[in-house]
C-alpha cells in the first residue's frame, strides 16, 4: 500500500530515508552526548575534578548539545517535507481520477464523503508519513544500535533490554487488535451519535414547530453522554497497552540500576560505564514511546490511505478508442439501438433495449416517472458511461469511435439542478465557452431571460455567486444554466427538467427562451410539465428503462396508450375552467 | 481572556475529577523524576561503597516508581477522557439550550448551513480545552515548583537555574513560535479554503464541468492553490521543526547549565558528588511536563477563537419571547380555531423590504383558505409569522380572537400542524421520524397515518420495516416519499390547524396526484391555510387570496377570480399555456 501512496510523487520516498537517516544521526549525536555526560560527572564525582579540568569536555558537550538540536531541526523539516509531497501529489491525483469518473461514480458515492476525503483525508496522511512511517523503522534501528553499543560495556543489561524490546510491541499489537475489534463494533452506534448533535441542530426549525424541542436537548444531554461511556469503555481497554510499555520501560530502568548496582559494588564496572549504560536505557524504549504516540495517527491515516487507493482503483467507466477526427455535420441526427445500461452494483438494469431516434433539427420530449431511466439515457449521451450493450450513433458515426472531448463540445446541456461555481456570474457563464467575450456573455443571459435579475444583483455581472457567494434561487440558477447553453450554441441541446422549480410566470419567460434556443436544434427535452412536452415534434415515454411509445402528440393520443393516460392525469390535476 | 474563564466555567460542574486528572499527570511526571533521578543515585551510592544494604531503599523506591509511573499514566489518561467527554456532553447541551429559542430566526441571517456545521466543529474544538490545555499548563506549573522545592534542597541557584530553563522553554519557545507563524497560519486557512471549494465545485458540479469541457480548467486551479498550499506549509514546517529543536537544545542546555553551575558546588563539599547524577537525570526528566505547552498555547488560540464564533451566537437574545403569563392552550373540543391576520406588516430585517405589507385575512374554522402566488412574493413568511418564528412588525395575528403573543410557544406550535417542500427528517428510524408528531401514539394510530398518506405499500416492502433508518447513513427517499412521510407526520399530530406550505412543488405529476389525494385527507375538518403556486384543485378552496410582491391584490373564490379577469386568471392561463388539444 505504501508503494501506491508514493508512486505518485517524485522523491518522497527518498525524503522518507532521509528523514530516517537523520533520526539515525541523530540517535548517534545523543550517544555522544552521553558519553561525555557520563565522563563529565565521573571525572568530578568520583575523580575530584574541577571546573577548568572538566572545561574541555563540557565544551564538547555543548557543541554536541547543538549539533544535536540542529539534526532534529532537519529531521524535522524532511519529514514534513516527504509528507507535504505525497499529500500535494496524491490529491491532485485522487481529484483528476475523481473527474474522470464522472457522475456514474458519484452518485452511488457520497458526494459529501468524497469531498471529505479529498480534502481532510489526505491531510491525514501527514502524520502516517511524516511520523508514523519514519518511527516504524527508527523503531528497529535505534534499539538496536543502543543495544549495539551497550554489549560491549554490560552485556547483562543489553541483553535485557533485548529481550524486552520485541514483548513490547507484541503485547501492544495483542492490545490494539482486541481494542480495534471493540470499536469495529461500536462504530456504527458511534457515528450516529456523533452524527446527532449536527441532526439536532440542522433539524430546530422542524423540532419547533412539533413542539419537541426541548426534550431535544435532554435528548442530546443524553446521546452526547452515552457516546462518552461507550467511547470510554473502549479507551479503557486501548490505553492499557500504552500502560504495558510504560510499565515495562520502567521495570527495565528499575532492573537495569539494580544489576548495574551489584556490578559496581563488586568493582565489576566502572561508574562511568554504569552511568553510561543506565543513561542510554531510557534512550532505548524512546522510539517505542514515540511509536506507541504516533499509531493512533498513523491509523487513521492508514484509514484514509485505504480510501483514497481504493477510489484510484475505481475503473473509469469510458474506454475510448477514438478513430474518427472529422467534424460531425450540422444538424445531428442521433440514434439509439438496443441500449442496455446497468449500474455497477445494481440488480435491475436502468435500461433496457432502448431504441429511439433524435431526428436531425426536431425536438423529443422524454416524459416518465423518477427513476424510470432518463437522467440514465442523458448520461449514456453525454458519454459519462458507455452503454454495455446496443449502440448510439451520431450521423450514422458511432459514439465510441469520437474522442470523448471532441463530442461534448457538440452538446449543451442544461441540467436538473445547475451547479454554480465559485467565481462571479460572468465566470459562470463563460465556462461554457471560455473563448467569449463579455458582449458574447451579456446577450447570451438576455436571451435566456436572466439579464433583469443579473443586472438586479448587488455587482451585477461581477457578483460572486456559488458556494461562497450571494444565494441565487432555483429558478435564477436556472436561467443561468440556460444562459450557458446560448453561449455554447451547440448543435445538440439536452435539457433535463428545465422548469421544474419555476412558477408560472418564470416558467412562461423560460419557455420563451428556450423556443428561441431550440430553433434549428436537435434538442432532448426531459421534462414533466405538460407545456413543455406538448411543443414538441416527438415524445418518447420511457418506463422501467425501456420505451414503451413513442411518436407524434397527435399520433399517441389516438393510440390510447401511456401518452393518453399522461393526458388525463394533467386533465384531473389541471384547474377546471 | 473573559472566553476563556467563560469556557472553564464549563468544567466546574466536575471539578473534582479535573482536579484527580491534574493530580495524577502531575505524579505520572514525578514518579518518572524519581524513577531516573534515584536510579542514578543507586549507581552512584553503589560506586562509593560496599554495601548493598544501603542500596535497599533506593531499589524500593526505584520499583515503587515504576508502578506509580504506568498507573498513574493509565489512570489519568483514562481519567482525563473522561472529562473530555463530559465536557463535550455539556457543551453541547448548553449550545442546544441557547440555540433553541434562536432558531430558525437568528439563523435565516446567516447562511444556516455553513453556520451549523460551523457551531459543531467549534463544539468539537472545545472539548479539547482540557486535555490539550488546562491540564499541560497546570501540571507544568506544578512540577516547576516541585523542581524547585527539589533544587532547592541542594542549592538555590540550582533551584533557579532549573526554573529558568523551564519557563523559557514553556512559554518563550511557544511565544517565539507563535509570532513566528502568525501570519502563515491565517494564509494557510484561506488557502485551504479556496482550495475545498474548488475541491466541492469539482466534484459536486461534475456534470457540468465534464459536459462544458472544464475539466481540465478546474484541474489547473486546484493544481495552482495546491503549490502555494505546499510552499505555506514547507515555511511552517521549518518553524515547527524549530520549535522541537528549541525544545530540545534548551533541554541539554539546562543539563549543562546544571553541570557548570553545580561542579563548583561540588568541589566545594557544598554538594556531596553523590547526588550530581542525581541532579542531571531529574532535570532532564522534568522537561517532559513542558515539552506539550507548545502545542497548548496553539490551541488556546483556536479555541479561544471557537468560544468566541460560539458565544457570539448563544449571546443573541431570541427575536420571540414567551409570554409572561400564557393564555390556556383552547382544547379540542367543541373545536373553535380561527387564525386571523389583522394588518401584519413585516421585514426580515430592517434595511431590506417589506416582505409583506399590510395584509389582512381570516381563516374560520374548518376553512380553507389559499394563498398564491409567484415565488419571492411572500408567503412562506406569512407561515413563518403564524408559527411565531418572528413577530410582525406591524399588526397582529390572533388565534381563535387572541394575540399569537399570549400563548405559550409550545402551545401554540401544538396546535398547527405543518407540510412543508423540504420536509427535514432526521436520522432515525422510520417510526422514530412519525413519533416526533406524538410521541405517545399507538402503532395502530401510525399506521392509520401512513395508510391515509398512502405509504403502506411503500412500508412494507422495506426490509426492516418502521425500524428502517432514515437520513445519513440510511435510506434516501425520493421527493414523494419524503413528502408523503411528511404528511403521515402531520396526520399523526392531529392538529387542529394545518398549513401546507409548497407541498407539492417539485414532484411529478403522477406523484402530485397520488399527493393531493392524501392532502385532501389531510385537509378534512381541518382549519386549513394552503400556500402553493401550482394552482390545482383550487375550486374546493373557501378563498383564494393572490400575493403579489408582499400585498394582497386580488381575493375570492376561484370560479368569481376566474370571471374578475384579473392576476389569477393570468396566473392559471400561464399555468395551463394555450391548450389545443383534442
Amino acid at each position: 500500500m505504501n508503494r501506491m501512496l508514493f508512486q505518485h510523487s517524485k522523491y518522497a520516498s527518498g525524503v522518507v530515508l532521509l528523514t530516517i537517516l537523520l533520526g539515525v544521526m541523530g540517535v548517534g549525536a545523543t550517544i555522544a552526548q552521553l558519553v561525555f555526560l557520563s565522563k563529565v560527572v565521573n571525572s568530578v564525582f568520583l575523580a575530584h575534578g574541577t571546573l577548568a579540568q572538566v572545561g574541555p569536555l563540557l565544551l564538547l558537550l555543548l557543541g554536541l548539545i547543538v549539533v544535536r538540536a540542529a539534526l532534529t531541526w532537519l529531521r524535522e523539516v524532511t519529514a514534513q517535507q516527504a509528507a507535504i509531497r505525497v499529500k500535494s501529489a496524491l490529491r491532485l491525483r485522487l481529484f483528476a481520477h475523481l473527474l474522470q469518473l464522472g457522475p456514474a461514480y458519484s452518485k452511488s458515492e457520497s458526494t459529501g464523503e468524497l469531498v471529505a476525503t479529498a480534502s481532510e483525508g489526505i491531510e491525514r496522511l501527514d502524520a502516517y508519513v511524516s511520523r508514523y512511517l519514519p518511527q516504524i523503522a527508527l523503531s528497529v534501528l535505534v534499539p538496536l544500535m543502543i543495544a549495539a553499543y551497550i554489549f560491549p560495556i554490560d552485556w547483562i543489561s543489553a541483553a535485557l533490554l533485548l529481550v524486552t524490546a520485541p514483548i513490547i510491541p507484541l503485547l501492544m499489537f495483542l492490545v490494539g487488535s482486541y481494542a480495534e475489534k471493540h470499536i469495529q463494533r461500536q462504530w456504527l452506534a458511534l457515528s450516529r451519535m456523533s452524527a446527532s448533535f449536527l441532526d439536532a441542530v440542522q433539524g430546530l426549525p422542524t423540532l419547533k414547530m412539533f413542539g419537541r424541542s426541548g426534550a431535544a436537548a435532554e435528548r442530546v444531554a443524553r446521546l452526547s453522554n452515552a457516546f462518552g461511556e461507550r467511547t470510554l469503555k473502549v479507551l479503557r481497554v486501548a490505553f492499557l497497552s500504552g500502560m504495558v510499555l510504560e510499565f515495562m520501560a520502567s521495570a527495565a530502568i528499575g532492573l537495569v540500576a539494580v544489576i548495574l548496582g551489584v556490578r559496581l559494588i563488586d568493582n565489576n564496572i566502572t561508574f562511568e560505564s554504569a552511568f553510561l549504560v543506565l543513561l542510554l536505557t531510557p534512550e532505548f524504549y524512546r522510539p517505542l514511546r514515540e511509536l506507541g504516540v504516533a499509531r493512533h495517527a498513523g491509523m487513521e491515516g492508514k484509514a484514509a490511505a485505504k480510501r483514497i487507493i481504493e477510489i484510484l482503483q475505481a475503473p473509469l467507466p469510458v474506454q475510448t478508442v477514438a478513430t474518427s477526427c472529422k467534424p460531425l455535420a450540422n444538424p445531428l441526427a442521433i440514434t439509439c439501438a438496443g441500449v442496455t445500461y446497468t449500474y455497477p452494483g445494481s440488480e435491475r438494469s436502468a435500461l433496457s433495449g432502448v431504441n429511439l431516434t433524435l431526428p436531425a433539427g426536431s425536438c423529443t420530449a422524454l416524459v416518465g416517472r423518477s427513476g424510470a431511466g432518463k437522467s440514465t439515457l442523458v448520461n449514456l449521451l453525454l458519454r459519462f458511461m458507455d452503454a454495455q450493450d446496443g449502440s448510439i450513433t451520431v450521423n450514422d458515426i458511432p459514439l465510441s469511435a469520437l474522442p470523448i472531448e471532441t463530442w461534448r463540445e457538440y452538446i449543451a446541456l442544461v441540467p436538473q439542478r445547475p451547479y454554480l461555481f465559485y467565481g462571479n456570474v460572468l465566470a459562470n457563464i463563460r465556462m461554457a465557452r471560455p473563448s467569449a467575450s463579455a458582449q458574447e456573455i451579456i446577450e447570451a443571459a438576455e436571451l435566456a431571460g436572466a439579464a433583469e435579475f443579473i443586472n438586479q444583483l448587488p455587482r451585477g455581472y461581477e457578483t460572486e455567486i456559488g458556494e461562497r457567494g450571494a444565494r441565487l434561487s432555483a429558478g435564477q440558477a436556472q436561467r443561468i444554466a440556460i444562459a450557458r447553453a446560448f453561449l455554447k450554441d451547440a448543435p445538440l441541446l439536452i435539457l433535463d427538467e428545465p422548469t421544474s422549480s419555476l412558477d408560472p410566470k418564470s416558467e412562461m419567460l423560460i419557455r420563451q427562451a428556450l423556443e428561441r434556443l431550440m430553433h434549428n436544434r436537435t434538442a432532448l427535452v426531459i421534462a414533466h410539465r405538460y407545456n413543455t412536452i406538448a411543443s414538441a415534434e416527438q415524445i418518447a415515454i420511457m418506463e422501467h428503462g425501456k420505451i414503451v411509445e413513442i411518436g407524434k402528440p397527435e399520433r399517441l393520443l389516438q393510440q390510447d396508450g401511456s401518452y393518453t393516460q399522461l393526458m388525463e392525469m394533467y386533465r384531473k390535476v389541471r384547474v377546471t375552467i | 481572556m473573559k472566553v476563556f474563564l467563560r469556557l472553564l466555567s464549563f468544567l466546574s460542574a466536575f471539578r473534582w475529577l479535573v482536579a484527580l486528572a491534574i493530580l495524577l499527570g502531575s505524579l505520572m511526571i514525578a514518579s518518572n523524576m524519581l524513577l531516573l533521578g534515584m536510579a542514578a543515585y543507586l549507581i552512584a551510592a553503589a560506586a562509593l561503597g560496599p554495601l548493598l544494604a544501603i542500596l535497599t531503599i533506593p531499589i524500593y523506591i526505584v520499583r515503587l516508581m515504576s508502578v506509580s509511573r504506568a498507573g498513574s499514566r493509565y489512570a489519568e489518561r483514562v481519567v482525563s477522557h473522561n472529562v473530555t467527554f463530559r465536557l463535550l456532553a455539556q457543551l453541547r447541551t448548553w449550545v442546544y439550550r441557547r440555540l433553541e429559542p434562536l432558531a430558525p430566526a437568528y439563523l435565516h441571517k446567516q447562511r444556516s448551513g455553513d453556520m451549523l456545521t460551523r457551531i459543531v466543529a467549534d463544539v468539537d474544538e472545545l472539548q479539547n480545552v482540557y486535555l490539550r490545555i488546562v491540564s499541560p499548563i497546570i501540571v507544568a506549573i506544578i512540577i516547576s515548583l516541585l523542581t524547585f522545592a527539589l533544587f532547592s534542597i541542594f542549592s538555590p541557584v540550582l533551584a533557579w537555574d532549573a526554573v529558568a530553563f523551564l519557563i523559557i522553554t514553556g512559554c518563550g519557545v511557544p511565544l517565539l513560535s507563535g509570532i513566528l507563524t502568525r501570519g502563515l497560519g491565517k494564509r494557510q486557512l484561506a488557502i485551504r479554503g479556496e482550495l475545498n471549494a474548488q475541491i466541492v465545485d469539482g466534484i459536486q458540479g461534475v456534470p457540468d464541468l465534464l459536459a462544458y469541457g472544464q475539466a481540465d480548467t478546474q484541474l489547473r486551479s486546484v493544481a495552482t492553490l495546491e503549490k502555494k498550499l505546499d510552499q505555506i506549509q514547507q515555511r511552517m514546517a521549518v518553524i515547527a521543526g524549530l520549535q522541537q529543536a528549541l525544545n530540545d537544545l534548551l533541554m541539554n542546555l539546562a543539563l549543562w547549565s546544571l553541570l557548570i553551575l553545580a561542579i563548583p558546588l561540588v568541589v566545594a563539599k557544598a554538594i556531596a558528588g553523590v547526588y550530581l547524577a542525581f541532579l542531571a537525570l531529574v532535570i532532564l526528566a522534568s522537561f517532559e511536563a513542558v515539552q506539550p505547552l507548545a502545542e497548548a498555547f496553539q490551541k488556546l488560540g483556536h479555541s479561544v477563537a471557537a468560544g468566541e464564533r460560539l458565544f457570539k451566537v448563544t449571546d443573541t437574545n431570541p427575536q420571540v419571547q414567551e409570554p409572561v403569563a400564557p393564555l390556556p392552550v383552547p382544547s379540542n373540543t367543541p373545536g373553535r380555531f380561527s387564525l386571523e391576520f389583522d394588518h401584519v406588516h413585516f421585514a426580515y430585517q430592517s434595511d431590506e423590504g417589506q416582505v409583506v405589507h399590510d395584509i389582512s385575512f381570516e381563516v374560520s374554522t374548518g376553512k380553507r383558505i389559499a394563498i398564491v402566488g409567484a415565488s419571492g412574493a411572500g408567503k412562506s413568511t406569512l407561515v413563518n409569522l403564524a408559527l411565531r418564528f418572528w413577530d410582525p412588525d406591524k399588526g397582529t395575528i390572533r388565534l381563535n380572537g387572541h394575540d399569537l403573543r399570549q400563548y405559550a410557544l409550545g402551545d401554540l406550535r401544538g396546535l398547527i400542524g405543518v407540510v412543508s417542500q423540504d420536509a427535514y427528517l432526521f436520522n432515525d428510524t422510520i417510526r422514530g421520524n412519525l413519533l416526533l408528531a406524538r410521541p405517545e401514539a399507538s402503532d395502530s394510530e401510525i399506521e392509520q397515518a401512513l395508510e391515509q398518506a398512502q405509504l403502506t405499500a411503500y412500508i412494507q416492502q422495506l426490509p426492516k420495516g418502521l425500524a428502517t433508518w432514515v437520513g445519513e447513513q440510511g435510506l434516501r427517499l425520493s421527493g414523494g416519499e419524503r413528502q408523503r412521510l411528511a404528511i403521515a407526520r402531520a396526520l399523526l399530530k392531529d392538529a387542529p390547524l394545518l398549513v401546507l406550505d409548497e407541498a407539492t412543488a417539485n414532484l411529478d405529476p403522477m406523484t402530485e396526484h397520488t399527493l393531493l389525494d392524501a392532502l385532501d385527507m389531510l385537509m378534512q375538518g381541518r382549519t386549513t391555510l394552503v400556500i402553493t403556486h401550482r394552482l390545482v384543485r383550487m375550486e374546493r378552496m373557501d378563498e383564494i387570496l393572490v400575493l403579489d410582491e408582499g400585498s394582497i391584490r386580488e381575493r375570492g373564490t376561484h370560479e368569481q377570480l376566474l370571471r374578475s379577469g384579473g392576476l389569477y386568471q393570468q396566473m392559471v392561463q400561464l399555468q395551463e399555456g394555450i391548450l389545443s388539444l383534442t
